[in-house]
């Protein structure tokens, strides 16, 4: 069991420990992200699992980091936005996909997006623009209506073709 | 506040029986909603996510045993799609992928939202609840877990396990009405099931009324409006479908609300029901399958 009285747990974060000092628990894995661990690349806008803006790996399952219980989520191997690119920086394929499709205007649910790209592609490929459509859609983009992402996924999903042997 | 990551089902007990306030939690959906909200300040947090036992299925060919942690991303997949097809497609409507990797058959159950989508499938198909406490199992029928909007006859310190499901032989049907596809909680939902071995027809209502409810009158109506062979039925009448409809809409108990009327929500649930019916008849519907 763990308690307030105990000073942390221990995330581990694109392959990473954290220890999370001083947390009330029942702080959501989203506000432990971002505020305890200062990775801001999760965005926070509903806290409701409406918007998909905070979509990160749990164990390789896609899910809204703000329905997760941080403290739950110990042993737990959680991959964010900024785990998707080593340490020169360099753009992801999905990254460079949506940069090249112009599939970004405000930005703000662009990391989800990319989550969700990224766990499409480690599955088998949809077979239709209808089923891309659905497997996006906890995404919430109030900016492009979707023609550019739609673009920026068929583009990742060519490219990572390529790439395979 | 303090919380427990329970790595069994005994320790999950356990826990329930020292601290029966625990607010247990499963997939988070809906609990870390409330807790990002303020609405609730548990006390005690149980994690039962990890729980090996939650996360089986078994069938033995008559009733099909869904552990309360499958979430609902797997029952829309093989075998749910085969064995209880409307609980697949229903899973299909939960919230967006994010939600349904993370949702579970056993938190829906328990939180016993009135429009919780799958609670008017496992009212069609006469499933039961299995609850654990220390020392004691028991298996309540749905009728008797679910009694008022997000109230169950769950005891505190009592775990909700299994859902016991009986796989039906006939076409299925779940069709849901929201204000959009995707990410949408349901305005008025309805489960049909025509079990070819029973020549029963089998109609659950969601989101119109307190708790998920059943059409009994207009079930035993159709019924003996149709020519029913080994595998497969239809109507006497083309236009039973419309009145099976209307007949399912009396059953319906809605309320008014930020979501939709009464009236609208009585509309929609005729609406379905008769189509379903109607697909049923046309073969475009799939059928469970033991």
């Amino acid at each position: 069991m763990i308690d307030d009285e105990e000073v942390s747990y221990r995330l581990r974060v694109n392959g990473a420990d954290h220890d999370v000092p001083g947390a009330w628990l029942g702080e959501s894995l989203l506000y432990v992200l971002r505020e305890r661990l200062g990775m801001p690349g999760s965005k926070n806008a509903c806290e409701q699992g409406e918007c998909g803006s905070c979509s990160v790996l749990v164990d390789g399952r896609l899910v809204c980091a703000c329905l997760v219980l941080g403290a739950a989520a110990v042993d737990r191997s959680i991959v964010t936005v900024e785990g998707l690119t080593d340490e020169s920086d360099a753009l992801s394929l999905v990254q460079r996909a949506f940069v090249d499709a112009g599939a970004v205007q405000c930005g703000f649910c662009t990391p989800g997006l990319v989550m969700t790209v990224h766990d499409l592609l480690e599955r088998p490929k949809a077979a239709s623009e209808f089923e891309l459509r659905e497997a996006i859609s906890g995404n919430l983009c109030r900016c492009t209506g979707y023609g550019r992402i739609m673009d920026a996924i068929e583009r990742a999903f060519a490219e990572a073709d390529g790439q395979r042997p | 506040m303090s919380v427990t990551v329970a790595r069994s089902l005994d320790e999950a007990l356990e826990t329930l029986a020292r601290v029966p306030q625990s607010m247990v939690l499963a997939g988070g959906t809906d609990a870390m909603v409330e807790i990002n909200f303020g609405h609730r300040r548990p006390q005690h947090v149980v994690a039962v996510d990890r729980i090996p036992e939650l996360n089986e299925w078994r069938s033995d060919g008559s009733t099909l045993r869904i552990g309360a942690g499958v979430t609902y991303a797997a029952l829309e997949a093989a075998p749910f799609e085969r064995l209880v097809t409307a609980l697949a497609h229903a899973a299909r409507t939960v919230g967006s992928p994010q939600i349904r990797n993370a949702g579970t058959l056993g938190g829906n159950v328990a939180m016993a939202s009135p429009a919780g989508d799958t609670l008017p499938v496992l009212a069609a198909l006469d499933a039961s609840i299995e609850l654990h406490r220390v020392g004691e199992v028991r298996v309540v029928p749905w009728h008797e877990f679910f009694v008022g909007p997000k109230k169950t006859t769950r005891r505190d310190d009592e775990l909700v396990v299994a859902i016991l499901v009986p796989v039906r032989r006939g076409p299925q049907a779940f069709l849901k009405v929201g204000t959009r596809n995707a990410m949408v909680i349901a305005v008025a939902s309805v489960c049909l099931v025509i079990d070819l071995d029973e020549r029963t027809v089998r109609c659950g209502l969601g989101a119109v009324g307190p708790v998920p409810l059943r059409a009994p009158a207009a079930e035993a109506w159709v019924a003996d409006q149709l020519v029913w062979t080994d595998d497969h039925v239809r109507p006497r009448d083309p236009a039973l479908s419309r009145e099976f409809g209307r007949r399912v809409g009396e059953a319906a108990r809605p309320i008014d609300d930020h979501r939709g009327t009464a009236a609208f929500r009585r509309h929609a649930i005729s609406v379905c029901a008769a189509r379903a019916l109607g697909r049923a008849f046309d073969g475009g519907l799939q059928g469970g399958k033991p």
